[in-house]
Order: C-alpha cells, then sequence, then structure tokens
C-alpha cells in the first residue's frame, strides 16, 4: 500500500492511497471517513438500502467489541469476515472497540485488553487477539493497546507511560504473531499512538511507533465531549508532527463536522463516520450546508457563520427524553419537535 | 329485515377482474385484476404497511421484489396524519412513494383491535384518538371521504366488524348494519371511476347469516368482494366452511378478497376454495421475532443451532436477503442491537409469501394445481397425510383428495 500526498495546505493533507485490499488493486482518497458498523452491517440498513445512497465509503469499520464473540465461527467459517457480513468487496478496517459506546475501563493489563459484546467481557491476550484477527482477515487491524490513560480527568503521568509502554510491548508482540502467520500477513497492523494529555509521552509513543514496520497510525485518546478536544488539539498537531508522511493517520472517536476539519488542519486521513447514527438515534436529521465558496467575499461572510455555529455549539440544546439527556448540535434538526410540515418527515 | 337498496344511481361498476385459468377440480382460478395503477395477477398476497411504510421495508425493496399492490391502514393514517395533509402529499402514493396499486381498509378493523376506545352506533364508529385523546366519529361517509383523499386504488366498505368469538344478536345486528353501512358508503363515494369500493360479506360464522349477507349484498352492483370477520380466534373446522359458503355465492366474475388470511397453508387451501386476493401481518410480524419463512415452516434464527449454519435461508430464494447472507450472519445480527436483522427478515419473508402466490398462479394456469397442492403439503408437513384434519377436508370438499 501506497500513500501519496497531492497537496499539503496549511496543515491539511490531500492526497491517494494505493494497492490498497487482498487483491492490491483498490484505491481511496484521503482525507475520508469509514462506514460505521455494528456487528458488521450499517445500523437499519440492509446492503439493499445502503447502496441506495451515493458516496458509501470505499472502507468499512468493523468493532472487534461486536465480532470477537463470534471468532470461532469465523474460523470455521474460513472465508474472513468480509464475505460473511455481506460485503466482499468492501475494504475493511477493525478496530477496537466502538466509538459510540466504549467499554468500561479498568481491564487493561500487562498482558491483557478486554472487549465487551452481547454477551459479555472478552479477554484477550496479544496471542488470542492475532488468532482473531487470523480469523476475521481484515485489511487493516488496530493493534492491541492501552488507550484508558486518557479515559479520566488529570491523568498522572505514570498512567500515561504506562499507557505508551504497554501499547509498544503489544505491537511488537502482535508484529513477531503476524510474521508466523501467512494469513495474517495479508492484513495490515495500524499502530497506536497514547500517552494521554502528556506530551512527553505523546511523543515518545509517535516516535517509537514510526520505527516499527506499521501500515498507518491510529490517533487514540483524543475523543471526549467537544471541550476535552479543544484542550488536545496542541498534542495532536504535536503527535502529527513526528509520523512519517507516507503513511496514513486514523483517529478514533471524533466525527463531527466542526471536530473533523479540526483534526484535518492537524494533519489526519482518516475519521470514523458514527456521527450521523447519532443524530439518528435522538430522532434528529442532519441540515448542515457544505458547500464550499471559492469567492473571497462570500468565504469571508462564511468564516464569520463558521465562527457563529462554533459559538452556538456551546449553547447546544438540551432535551429531556425518556431515558436521557441529549445535546444536539447545530447540524441536525430535531424531527419531535411540532412543526407542521416535520410531522409527515416523522411520520416516515 | 332486508335493507331497500340505495336510491342513489351509481355507474355500473367496472369489472376490474379477467380470469385467465381455472381450475378443473377445485375451485382455484388465475386471473389479473385492471386497475387504475397498473395489472395485478391474482391469486395475489398483499403486504400490509401500518402508518404509510412497510415496517422494516421500503417502497423501493417492495417494488423490486415485485410486489404491485400493497395496504395502507386508514384508522392509522386518517388520524394522523390526516387526509388533508396527505392530499398535499399528493394522496398515498405520493406519500409513500409507491407506484403502484394500494387498497386502503376502511378504518373498521381497528376497531375491533383497539375496542377499548371504541363505540358503535347505527351512525358509525365513536372512538378516542390514542394520540391527542380527541373524540371523533367515523361514519360510513366519513371512511369513504377519507379513502377519497388517500386516493387508494382499492377502497373498503365501512363495515360493523364484529369478532368471530362473539355470538349471539350482536352477530345479527352487524351484519345487517354492514349492509346499510355499504349502501351509504357506495352513496357517499365520490370517485368510483378512479378507486374501486369493496364490499365485505360479514354474518360470522352463522351459515345463515352469512348466507343473507351475501344474497343481499350481490344485488349491489361493487366492483369486488371481501370476505370479513374471519381469521379471528375462530376454529380452523368453522373457518373454512365460511370461506367455502362465500365464495360458492359469490359471482365468478368479480375478485374475492379474503381478509386477514394468511399463513402459507391457509393461503394454499383458500386459493382451492376460490380466493383471490389475500394479506396479513403475520410474515412481517414474525420476521420482528427473527422467524423466516420457508417452505418446511419456519427457521427460529435466534436459536443456536443456525450459530455455523453458512446457508441461505432458502437457497432456491431470490431475495437479497439469500442471495448475499448466510443465517449464521444473520443469527449474529439478530443477537445484536442492530436492527437490520430485522430488516433482512422481512424482505425475505414477503419475498417468501410473493414467491409462494406465483407458484400457485403457475401451476393454475398450467393446469397443474391439485398436484401443487400435494407437493406442497408434502414439502411442508413431512407427509401430505399428515396436513392439518381442517386442510384435508376443506381440500376434499372442492375436489382435491391428498394422497
Amino acid at each position: 500500500m501506497k500513500l501519496s500526498l497531492t497537496k499539503v495546505v496549511n496543515g491539511c493533507r490531500l492526497g491517494k492511497i494505493k494497492n490498497l485490499g487482498k487483491t492490491g488493486d483498490r484505491t481511496m482518497d484521503i482525507p475520508a471517513c469509514l462506514l460505521y458498523t455494528k456487528t458488521g452491517s450499517a445500523p437499519h440498513l440492509t446492503h439493499q438500502t445502503l447502496h441506495a445512497i451515493h458516496g458509501v465509503p470505499a472502507m468499512a469499520q468493523l468493532t472487534l467489541s461486536s465480532l470477537a464473540e463470534h471468532h470461532e465461527v469465523l474460523a470455521e467459517y474460513k472465508e474472513g469476515i468480509g464475505k460473511f457480513i455481506g460485503m466482499p468487496e468492501s475494504l475493511l478496517y477493525c478496530s477496537l472497540h466502538d466509538p459510540v459506546s466504549p467499554c468500561p475501563a479498568g481491564y487493561v493489563t500487562n498482558k491483557s485488553v478486554s472487549v465487551w459484546g452481547v454477551g459479555g467481557r472478552v479477554e484477550m491476550t496479544a496471542s488470542k487477539f492475532m488468532t482473531i484477527q487470523q480469523a476475521l482477515q481484515p485489511d487493516w487491524f488496530q493493534c492491541l493497546s492501552d488507550g484508558e490513560a486518557s479515559c479520566e480527568e488529570g491523568t498522572s503521568i505514570k498512567r500515561a507511560r504506562k499507557s505508551v509502554d504497554r501499547s509498544l510491548l503489544f505491537l511488537d508482540n502482535c508484529l513477531r504473531l503476524q510474521e508466523e502467520s501467512e494469513v495474517l500477513r495479508k492484513s495490515t497492523i495500524i499502530g497506536v499512538i497514547e500517552g494521554g494529555d502528556v506530551m512527553e509521552e505523546r511523543l515518545r509513543s509517535a516516535r517509537e511507533t514510526a520505527k516499527r514496520p506499521v501500515g498507518g497510525f491510529l490517533l487514540d485518546g483524543f475523543q471526549g465531549n467537544p471541550t476535552t478536544l479543544e484542550t488536545r488539539l496542541y498534542l495532536l498537531s504535536s503527535v502529527t508532527a513526528e509520523l512519517p508522511e507516507d503513511k496514513p493517520r486514523l483517529i478514533c472517536g471524533v466525527s463531527r463536522p466542526d471536530e473533523v476539519l479540526e483534526c484535518i488542519e492537524r494533519g489526519v486521513d482518516l475519521f470514523e463516520s458514527f456521527f450521523p447514527y447519532q443524530v439518528t438515534e435522538r430522532g434528529c436529521a442532519l441540515t448542515f450546508s457544505f458547500d464550499y465558496q471559492p469567492n473571497p467575499e462570500e468565504t469571508l461572510s462564511q468564516q464569520n457563520g463558521i465562527q457563529e455555529e462554533i459559538k452556538y455549539t456551546d449553547q447546544t440544546k438540551k432535551i429531556k427524553t425518556t431515558s436521557c439527556n441529549q445535546e444536539i448540535t447545530s447540524f441536525e434538526i430535531n424531527l419531535k419537535e411540532k412543526k407542521g410540515t416535520r410531522r409527515t418527515l416523522i411520520h416516515l | 329485515m332486508a335493507a331497500a337498496v340505495s336510491p342513489t344511481s351509481v355507474e355500473s361498476a367496472p369489472r376490474i377482474m379477467k380470469l385467465v385459468a381455472e381450475c378443473s377440480r377445485s375451485r382455484a382460478r388465475a386471473g389479473e385484476l385492471r386497475l387504475p395503477h397498473g395489472p395485478v395477477a391474482t391469486p395475489v398476497f398483499m403486504p400490509v404497511g401500518t402508518q404509510a411504510t412497510m415496517k422494516g421495508i421500503t417502497a423501493e425493496q417492495l417494488d423490486a421484489l415485485g410486489c404491485r399492490i400493497c395496504l395502507g391502514n386508514t384508522y392509522h393514517l386518517g388520524l394522523r396524519p390526516g387526509p388533508e395533509l396527505i392530499q398535499k402529499a399528493h394522496g398515498l402514493h405520493g406519500f409513500m412513494n409507491w407506484p403502484h396499486n394500494l387498497l386502503t381498509d376502511s378504518g373498521g378493523f381497528q376497531m375491533v383491535s383497539l375496542v377499548s376506545l371504541s363505540e358503535v352506533t347505527e351512525e358509525g364508529v365513536r372512538f378516542r384518538s390514542p394520540y391527542d385523546g380527541d373524540e371523533s366519529l367515523l361514519s360510513p361517509e366519513k371512511s369513504v371521504e377519507i379513502q377519497n383523499a388517500l386516493g387508494s386504488d382499492i377502497i373498503m366498505q365501512l363495515d360493523d366488524v364484529v369478532s368471530s368469538t362473539v355470538t349471539g344478536p350482536r352477530v345479527e345486528e352487524a351484519m345487517y348494519r354492514s349492509i346499510r353501512w355499504l349502501d351509504r358508503c357506495i352513496a357517499a363515494h365520490q370517485r368510483p371511476d378512479k378507486q374501486n369500493l369493496f364490499a365485505i360479506i360479514q354474518g360470522g360464522l352463522d351459515e345463515d347469516l352469512r348466507a343473507t349477507c351475501l344474497e343481499e349484498m350481490t344485488k349491489r352492483d361493487v366492483p369486488g368482494f371481501a370476505i370479513g370477520g374471519l381469521s379471528g380466534g375462530e376454529s380452523k373446522g368453522q373457518f373454512w366452511r365460511m370461506v367455502a359458503l362465500s365464495t360458492s355465492r359469490l359471482p365468478k366474475d368479480k375478485p374475492r378478497y379474503l381478509m386477514g388470511v394468511g399463513y402459507a397453508t391457509d393461503l394454499v387451501v383458500c386459493v382451492a376454495l376460490g380466493c383471490d386476493m389475500f394479506d396479513c401481518v403475520f410474515p412481517t410480524r414474525t420476521a420482528r421475532f427473527g422467524s423466516a419463512l420457508v417452505p418446511t415452516g419456519n427457521l427460529q434464527l435466534k436459536k443456536k443451532q443456525y450459530e455455523k449454519d453458512f446457508r441461505p435461508i432458502d437457497p432456491e430464494c431470490a431475495c437479497p436477503t439469500c442471495q448475499k447472507h448466510s443465517r449464521a450472519f444473520l443469527h449474529a445480527l439478530l443477537h445484536s442491537d442492530n436492527t437490520a436483522a430485522l430488516h433482512h427478515l422481512t424482505v425475505h419473508n414477503i419475498a417468501y409469501q410473493l414467491r409462494l402466490m406465483s407458484a400457485v398462479r403457475a401451476s393454475i394456469v398450467e393446469k397443474r394445481f391439485p398436484d401443487f397442492v400435494q407437493d406442497f403439503m408434502g414439502t411442508m408437513y413431512g407427509d401430505p397425510t399428515l396436513c392439518p384434519a381442517w386442510a384435508t377436508e376443506a381440500l376434499a370438499s372442492v375436489g382435491i383428495t391428498l394422497r
């Protein structure tokens, strides 16, 4: 696989990744998003309805949390997760966790990481993890990593250091196991950058991970609520500066349009696309405009518009639903509001 | 007490049914309905959609499966969003974006299902809306007015529905009232050239009442007849006898719509008894419980036995679900919180019903319907002689003996 940059403007990278997939003939543009799936299917949509939509991403994101418990079935199936879920023609990236429902913290050890499926906890050592990946046979997969340094507020330097050490150890183990398996060698390992909010550890993680023969990098631990991302953006720039230009940079847990733009400006290439799913679940519809106006005068007023939008997102409305408080962003409309014309849409 | 025929003159109802073939032994017929939104081959199964979308399936998917007529529920749509809004959206066809035929019911059946909210008088059905608590009256005139606004190709009269488990004078009252309401519907119908009003034969499980209803209603010149008041809690033995009685007294050159049927076996038997059109929530409802319909019955895909079953639901089925997915995948998906699993099964189950009716029709046209029934029962029950007693009796009554 080969990443070629067409141009870099204000930190934003435009380019193509070539020679992707098992047959090595697929291409993907960057920046790009990955199709969000749950248990190997886009939420609520069958293959038929999904493909009625234009611009379905070339690469889909699978989550180990929804698939790990099925690894015996897949091992017996032998033909890989792509064919099993009815998406044999799609590129597949397997992440550890589901960005919408992150796993409970406190279960990472020096030897294992856990994910939660419907049937409960699945604990994985590097060895078990690679056995599962061998059954799944994705094109790319996130390496086993310790992502918990960023979980609580004010994480300690010691915890940040541990997350980096553990993740590097997992990475080296997984790379070694990959060498021993012909099947696994057909998949690309994505190295994970950890280190919590500690600059020193972040830089160490980036430099050390970049020394290994990984196919790309996942920037972990930058997710959270909008304010936490804001404060972590400066870390993000420093991290990407340490990474080689010719390998893709993924980020997890970031899917809101404004946040995606911020990350692109700091050298990120690939994003998850779970935001539409979250909007759907709270009964809202996306309505924001993303037209680009090359006219400088209009660009100015649009910039002002964006400023206002960002201000507005600070004042996101909170609606009380039967189960929980949900924040509606400025990118959507609430279809449950009792307005005449919208009743038609609600109805459908 | 028979009702007088409505004095209002109505143009002679169109003959919308063209018979293409008839079974020489049973009463089975193959035909073609000529409707405003295109022809429909019969016998036909009409999938039911509540609140203007097929639960779990889009209009495009239904079209792709070959469906050419489906149902819209007047009770739900008439209340919410209401006929004015639907008219603004270019009728129910526009609202659903459905290019083929639609059949709407009168709103009456929901009365039985939601009976705690309703009260029947000679005027109509008075009920309280579950959405905003308002009281309304659904009269024959109102029902037809709503259905006129919806613009469906076939509209149903408002009938006084009683559950088939009810006995006594209420059944007789409901039967005679349904005749009077039929006349009021005919009189109120503003668009007989664009929409076909069907009568609904009532009379419960009483032979005499049903015979009276048949005699009276067939005097009215409507384009088609439905057989109503069945497929509730009655025994199958009573059920088939009422169906057979009805088809024996209904005109041959008009379609017979058996409401609320049903399961595969029931469909095959009732085609033999002379019915042309069917509707039932069963295939879509059972899909939502993880059940897939197959020629041998159904597969409860959540069960552990399907965990490693890499075959499609039905290797003979051409639906998108069977083309792309295995039982094992659907099993895994059913155990997740992704509702896509239910949509996959809904698509398959509807495809199954439509395919069954196609096969039935082909066998009638090719003059081998009795053999088809024989094979069908063999596949479904392991042996044709293991077919349920009521079905065997019903088939025998129209000249098909299972060996």
